[in-house]
């Protein structure tokens, strides 16, 4: 953490980013991108996580280097399970 | 520091065990850091139960997820996103020492979770009056009339809606515990107990809220967003 104080218009930018975002996101739902239409989706909702966890969170200004330790580790151990669940699920009906 | 008993010299808030202000406030943040990789893995537990029903039952999935009310959806979206933005200028408040606008901005923070909660309900109750909850009532015929393109099987739609009680209540109930935890807040930041150098309850409360948020950018497009393009 850190006693840098950020300045108002930043969090206003952030805030009106996440706000676009979401009005995007509902409307490109509505267009046929075929398989695409989920990436687009889980892309910029993982966006929008990133900008609340970097500026609302502070983690990009935080000089506690253990805090992204701990946020990558959380990002890896969800990814091995849902790889890994996925790994069995996905081929189960493979002969 | 000396070893005497007699209290030493501290600064306003901070606690004998940490050598200063800093290191208290590393302390603190990183701790909920941990606590909040747990709460990933909590989740992530639904998320992958998801993933997998929604891989072998697309067609129930896409149905059920029609069927939510993208409007409210999207204006609890919005909402939410609101009030993150009120927690981060609340914490900027505090950081400044200012009272007032940190117990304003809190309180706004508090009207927006309550909003947020209030458009769940209408939600849910919506889901009560279409038959539409998992159990001996469930009833999705106006899915299968309404979508006779795809193949529903009415089992499979209940997966869908089971899945999305437990996550948006597991989310909800995240959101009371958060009320309950800016509630708090507010009451002792009316009553000057945050100052510009000890500001810690307001920071890792504010870290809470914003996990809290960013599950729900995850269940929007998940639950709301499935499969909203004209059916072919």
């Amino acid at each position: 953490m850190s006693e840098h104080i950020l300045p108002a218009k930043l969090y206003y930018g952030i805030w009106i980013t996440l706000l676009v975002l979401t009005v995007v996101t509902a409307a490109v739902a509505f267009v046929d991108l075929g398989p695409l239409n989920t990436v687009v989706a889980l892309v910029i909702a993982t966006f929008k996580a990133v900008l609340v966890v970097l500026f609302f969170m502070h983690v990009k200004y935080t000089s506690e280097k253990m805090t992204k330790v701990v946020l990558i580790s959380a990002g890896f151990w969800l990814l091995i399970l849902l790889a890994l669940s996925l790994a069995d699920y996905a081929t189960r009906l493979w002969t | 520091m000396s070893d005497s008993p007699i209290a030493v010299e501290h600064a306003e808030g901070l606690q004998h065990h940490f050598s200063n202000m800093e290191q208290q406030r590393d302390a603190a943040s990183l701790g909920m850091w941990v606590f909040l990789a747990t709460e990933i893995m909590f989740f992530g537990g639904m998320f992958c139960a998801y993933l997998i029903y929604r891989y072998w039952y697309f067609n129930e999935f896409a149905a059920g997820s029609r069927s939510l009310d993208i409007w409210l959806g999207t204006i609890n979206t919005a909402v939410l996103i609101c009030s993150s933005l009120t927690v981060a200028l609340g914490v900027r408040a505090a950081q400044m020492g200012k009272r007032k606008l940190l117990v304003m901005l809190l309180l706004f923070t508090l009207v927006f979770g309550f909003a947020f909660l209030g458009i769940k309900g209408v939600e849910w109750y919506d889901k009560y009056k279409e038959h539409h909850i998992p159990g001996a009532q469930f009833n999705a015929d106006d899915l299968v009339r309404d979508y006779p393109q795809i193949h529903i099987d009415q089992r499979h739609e209940q997966i869908y809606f089971s899945l999305y009680f437990a996550m948006t209540g597991l989310h909800a109930l995240h959101m009371i515990i958060g009320i309950g935890i800016f509630a708090y807040l507010t009451f002792f930041a009316w009553r000057g107990r945050y100052t510009g150098g000890y500001y810690n309850p307001v920071e890792i409360g504010g870290l809470y809220w914003h996990f809290v948020d960013i599950v729900w950018i995850y269940l929007f497009p998940l639950l709301y967003l499935i499969d909203r393009k004209p059916l072919r």
